[in-house]
């Protein structure tokens, strides 16, 4: 487990904790440093102590080369590019880990420092297989860039003629990278990676000197949900995608800025196409949610996008089997059926892949027809507050300030799965700043060291009324920026309104006397992309007893199961509105192809509350049409037609709703803690239920939602990680 | 690593002024205090001012032996004068790191002596003597362990630190077993452990044996393995006297330099600076093996000329001092000297970096006419090649391609213009990485090309003659 002495931490990375420890210790005034004056090639430049060279040549718009620094990774300094020639020292400095003394003088490009970068390039080139023609890489290689900016024109290498170049047998560390070993130039970020941000020590070197190698040790699968993230740290080929090999150039695709659905953080991604195709999806960066990482699922799920696709209309016949039609018979036949049903029997549930804009169409249909049942699959109680105060469903302390605290207690949420990147950023907490984690709930692989209180709810309980002697009472109490996660999947069981009711309960009272007002310590967990959004329009939390009497059901994409054949009445007619041929559309009578999150512009709210557009990467397959479309067609066959004709009119709709929906990029603060907790203190009632979390191992985490279900990929990693758990390594 | 040191010295003093706070004691005039002497001739040694007086293992060496030696005579009183006297005293005897790169001792351990913050302070004894060569530290552990001892104790006092952790070359068996008898002894009798030498200091002393790398003689590599990871070099800043072993401020010396400390301090700072030439005093182990009649490790003045030393000691060069191919006078990282050279040069730090070498450990390779010198030095940069970490490119990958490039110079398979590429190469190891092994594997290559050129030539002459044109001309 890893976690630095905090002094070498600091040590390493100055800047990195710096600007953090400030944030965290905002309260306590904190004598700021006075800034120093460098000059990097005669520009000065004013740094606080403990900068680096590189970082403040950075200032001033000078990149200094380099393959081993990466600014959210410790400094390795191995790699030697980024030697810089600094006035009155004998020899260049290593910029990525030379702090800046008052009056350096740095230069960046005086001849002594081109000789250095010219002389490390020749000589990580002396062993580079020159497969570039045929490397993955190829476009993107930073070392390819590199080369020709900083390297010799001409090779001398004549020793090629006599011994050739290294080579090195390639590691299997599962479906996801590929590896070939022969063009690692052993930077170590992907080792540094994996110990310090996805917590498996399972990278390493073995060897010295040239036979050095880097690896697993015993041939190992990096079991991680992370593991993605080393083929984009990797500046050659060495780390490539499998799925993705030898599928494109980097130039030959378009890339399109998106939103990631697949877990309820909307990790920010491009999506990369080709004749109409996804191929890749790559991370982008946003400092207030993924960093620049991106999870596994959301990373290579996307070749399910492309799979058990819906791409026609389809009817079930008089035997019952789905038979594709146009678009008019299927919209008309849908639409006598929602005509025909008495409004208190018509039912629709959305899923958790379905977009806001297709939301608000639904319900304002359902509305003129005389519905309010509209429904999410995921559960949430509606008792007390209910869904009607934002707080009382979000992620109220919002992910990048999860670092900032100090201590973290978990109730029924296995986050590393349930959230990547939330746990991510729970371990760099807990790396860096000697955060302390309590969990209640089944004991699960976190990646870090945890408390464990138990799986008991009433463990919950005796922490809200204070009466806990446990020692996470005390840390609770004594934290000065606690906060408490609530697993969403906890509100599906009975007692689920008082476990949030208990949950409230503690978190307002330590909020109540934290020093920092801003602070917020309550943060319930999503499950699924959409669920926020459709709470935020007004959904109903879950669909159950209505089921029961539907004559009707739309199914919005809902394909978590919660909706089976058995649960309905025989004659009751489904219509399925979705993407992909799954749990959903198996049980329809109707059938309408939507498209998927990389097909359409459309609104999605994470966790947070914070609201991010999809854009279009490609066209939808077949005769698959947007979602909100089709329901505006289909709304016009019914005969109450949707007052919005596009989709900027659909969003004015949803602004009337919320404004909060369509202000992109941007998360509000929450408020009415103290509302909710009020009406919520009816509901502490005695609880004694173990919690449980759905998602307990690695080989859980794949296969979530109708595209990582359909995706080959995520099926790859499934029997692997189960392969790996057999092997005695 | 030790002898690799020796050049970067430079580098190193003012790399260590950059932490702000030792910047002034780097300033003054501290470092050498000792009055300019006249003294023109140097050597031999008299047994009186002899340090090591079981260099050969003829007498006891345990604690019976040693206290009839004079070791731990009056140890207490001179702990009991306190920090600023033994750092001052060391300062006065103007004693130089004996590991390689010579950097002052003295000022060395009065970096440790900042204000507290808390964390503990560790001296840290590289007993890892690795460098082809070198013997003097095995003689001192085996024959006069109880002198590292004491040191071990007087310099724990000088720097404060609660603890000596002694790191001995896994090879070093019967010595690393010495060392612990004494240090058993040294506990038995009172003299470290609680209240050492009734002095009132707490002081513990630990052997932590390696596993045989080199790279492990480097002192970040070395606090690396103690802490149970990978042995290879820290990025410095930090030095190891802010974030050393486990964190804390830390002090790496040699086992030399430590066992001569209690000896300094009981004949007095002056008596040790009255030896050598100015910047350069003391006594020294030296080691003279090779092709000399009676290969030997004995201790003599800084500053004794080489000739003198070989002569007077080793009986000189086998066939007569005429039949004197080269010398590699530090250990195997320090370029060699020809024969010219040779008959002058004088055996200290100021001496050998004027002839384009270094003292390093002072472990003398004595190369006759019978040597094949291209052989020779590829061999020990195939010892660096072998002995790299892997770390950073330039060591990792420059060195084994020097490693492939002068085995070809062994044959003459090459051609005449990669001796100045090679000598390029070198070059763009020499200083670009974290630590020195990359300019002690350097140093060798590039004093062979500045003294053995022609002998390169002949050789691809004479190969190009035999076989026709080099497949190394192609890329020409």
């Amino acid at each position: 487990m890893l976690r630095q002495p905090l002094s070498r931490a600091l040590a390493l990375s100055p800047s990195r904790v710096a600007p953090l420890g400030i944030r965290k210790f905002a309260d306590q005034v904190q004598a700021q440093p006075d800034k120093i004056e460098v000059f990097i090639d005669d520009k000065p430049v004013y740094v606080p102590p403990g900068t680096t060279i590189l970082q403040a040549a950075a200032q001033v718009g000078v990149e200094i080369p380099r393959f081993c620094y990466h600014e959210r990774l410790a400094v390795a300094g191995n790699c030697r590019m980024c030697l810089v020639e600094v006035e009155k020292s004998p020899k260049p400095a290593a910029a990525c880990a030379m702090p800046v003394m008052k009056g350096m003088r740095v230069k960046t490009d005086s001849d002594l420092t081109r000789k250095a970068r010219e002389g490390v390039m020749e000589f990580l080139l002396v062993n580079h297989p020159l497969d570039c023609p045929i490397c993955d890489q190829g476009g993107e290689c930073d070392l390819q860039d590199q080369s020709m900016a900083f390297g010799s024109d001409k090779s001398r290498f004549t020793d090629i003629h006599f011994s050739g170049k290294r080579a090195v047998e390639d590691k299997d560390v599962g479906p996801l990278i590929k590896t070939i070993m022969t063009r690692c130039i052993h930077c170590t970020r992907c080792i540094r990676f994996a110990s310090e941000v996805a917590g498996v020590d399972d990278f390493g070197t073995t060897g010295r000197g040239t036979e050095m190698q880097v690896g697993t040790y015993v041939e190992k699968m990096f079991l991680s949900e992370l593991s993605g993230n080393i083929i984009d740290l990797c500046p050659v080929g060495a780390l490539t995608s499998k799925p993705y090999s030898f599928a494109a150039r980097p130039w030959e695709t378009r890339r399109i800025d998106s939103v990631d659905v697949l877990d309820p953080l909307g990790s920010n991604i491009v999506v990369a196409t080709r004749t109409n195709e996804v191929l890749r999806i790559l991370p982008r960066t946003n400092e207030e949610i993924n960093e620049e990482w991106l999870s596994d699922k959301s990373r290579f799920a996307c070749d399910g996008l492309k799979r058990q696709r819906l791409v026609t209309p389809m009817l079930a016949d008089s035997r019952g089997n789905l038979t594709p039609v146009e678009w008019e018979d299927a919209v008309v036949a849908a639409a006598r059926a929602l005509r025909d049903c008495p409004p208190d029997k018509l039912v629709a549930v959305a899923g958790e892949l379905a977009d806001a804009e297709s939301l608000i169409a639904l319900k304002d249909l359902f509305n003129r027809l005389g519905s309010e049942n509209v429904c999410t699959e995921q559960y949430f109680p509606l008792e007390g507050a209910g869904t009607d105060l934002r707080s009382s469903y979000l992620l109220n302390t919002k992910i990048a300030n999860v670092e900032d605290a100090d201590f973290v207690l978990l109730i029924g949420t296995n986050v590393r799965f349930e959230a990547p990147l939330l746990n991510a950023r729970i371990r760099k907490a807990f790396v860096h700043k000697e955060t302390d984690i309590a969990l209640i709930g089944p004991q699960v692989d976190l990646t870090y060291d945890y408390m464990h209180v138990g799986d008991s709810a009433s463990v919950v309980k005796d922490l809200a009324s204070g009466t806990s002697s446990h020692e996470v009472m005390k840390r609770l109490e004594n934290a000065k920026r606690p906060v408490v996660i609530l697993g969403a999947d906890q509100l599906k069981t009975p007692e689920g309104a008082a476990l949030l009711a208990y949950t409230q309960e503690l978190a307002l009272r330590l909020q109540d006397k934290l020093v920092d007002k801003e602070w917020k310590v309550l943060n319930v967990l999503q499950r699924t992309a959409s669920q926020v959004a459709a709470l935020d329009l007004g959904y109903r939390a879950g669909a159950g007893a209505q089921l029961a009497a539907a004559r009707v059901v739309y199914l919005l994409g809902a394909d978590a199961g919660l909706v089976t054949r058995e649960a309905l009445p025989k004659d009751c007619v489904v219509i399925y509105q979705g993407h992909h041929g799954d749990a959903g559309a198996a049980i329809a009578d109707v059938v309408l192809p939507g498209a998927a999150y990389t097909e359409k512009r459309a609104t999605y709210v994470n966790a947070e509350g914070r609201a991010q557009q999809t854009w279009p990467a490609v066209t939808p397959p077949g005769k698959a049409r947007e979602d909100w479309k089709i329901i505006r067609a289909l709304s016009e066959v019914v005969g109450s037609r949707l007052p919005y004709d596009n989709i900027d009119e659909v969003r004015t709709r949803l602004s009337e709703v919320s404004p909060a929906l369509v202000a992109y990029g941007e998360v509000q603060d929450n408020n009415y803690f103290a509302q909710a907790r009020m009406l919520s203190q009816s509901l502490q009632k005695p609880v004694s239920g173990k919690l449980d979390v759905q998602l307990k191992k690695l080989e859980d985490y794949f296969m979530t939602d109708s595209i990582s279900r359909a995706s080959p990929t995520m099926a790859k990693c499934v029997q692997a990680v189960l392969k790996q758990k057999q092997s005695p390594y | 690593m030790a002898g690799a040191l020796a050049r970067i010295i430079q580098g190193t003093k003012n790399n260590l002024g950059i932490i702000g706070p030792l910047a002034t004691i780097n300033n003054g005039s501290v470092r050498f205090q000792q009055t300019e002497s006249t003294k023109t001739k140097f050597g031999p040694l008299a047994d009186s001012d002899r340090i090591f007086t079981n260099l050969y293992g003829r007498h006891d060496w345990r604690l019976k032996g040693a206290l009839r030696r004079g070791d731990w005579y009056m140890t207490k009183e001179i702990m009991l004068k306190g920090v600023d006297w033994i750092v001052n005293e060391l300062k006065t005897s103007g004693l130089r790191g004996r590991g390689g790169a010579g950097f002052p001792t003295g000022m060395k351990w009065s970096f440790m002596n900042k204000p507290s913050d808390g964390r503990p302070k560790y001296l840290v004894v590289n007993a890892d003597e690795g460098e082809p060569g070198t013997c003097k530290d095995r003689e001192i552990m085996r024959h006069d362990p109880h002198k590292l001892v004491e040191g071990c104790l007087i310099a724990g006092k000088a720097m404060g630190a609660q603890a000596a952790y002694i790191y001995i070359r896994g090879e070093f068996y019967n010595e690393a077993s010495n060392l612990q008898v004494a240090i058993a002894e040294a506990y038995q009798a009172g003299l470290i452990g609680k209240n050492a030498c009734g002095s009132g200091y707490d002081f513990d002393v630990f052997v932590h044996r390696g596993a045989g790398a080199y790279i492990c003689g480097e002192e970040t590599a070395l606090i690396e393995s103690i802490e149970g990871k990978q042995g290879k070099p820290r990025l410095k800043p930090p030095f190891p006297a802010d974030v050393g072993l486990f964190g804390c401020p830390t002090t790496v010396n040699n086992v030399e330099t430590i066992a001569v400390a209690p000896s300094i301090c009981r004949r007095g700072g002056k008596w040790f600076a009255s030896f050598g030439r100015p910047r350069n005093s003391g006594t020294k182990l030296f080691n003279i093996s090779g092709h000399v009649n009676t290969p030997c490790t004995v201790e003599e003045e800084m500053s004794i000329p080489l000739k003198e030393l070989i002569e007077r000691h080793a009986g000189g060069v086998t066939g007569g001092w005429d039949n004197l191919l080269a010398i590699i006078p530090g250990g195997s990282s320090t370029p060699l000297i020809p024969k010219d050279v040779c008959e002058t040069v004088l055996m200290d730090f100021d001496g050998l970096v004027a002839a384009q070498t270094s003292l390093g450990t002072a472990a003398i390779i004595v190369m006759d006419k019978s040597t094949d010198i291209v052989k020779a030095i590829a061999r020990l940069i195939m010892f660096y090649k072998h002995e790299s970490c892997g770390q950073c490119t330039p060591c990792r990958e420059g060195v084994s391609w020097m490693n492939k490039m002068i085995y070809r110079f062994v044959d003459g398979n090459a051609s005449p213009k990669e001796i100045d590429m090679l000598w390029e190469i070198s070059k763009q190891i020499e200083g670009h990485t974290i630590c020195a092994l990359g300019d002690g594997a350097a140093w060798p290559v590039q004093g062979l090309i500045r003294h053995f050129r022609p002998e390169l030539e002949r050789r691809m002459q004479a190969y190009a003659q035999q076989h026709g044109p080099s497949r190394a001309e192609r890329l020409y």
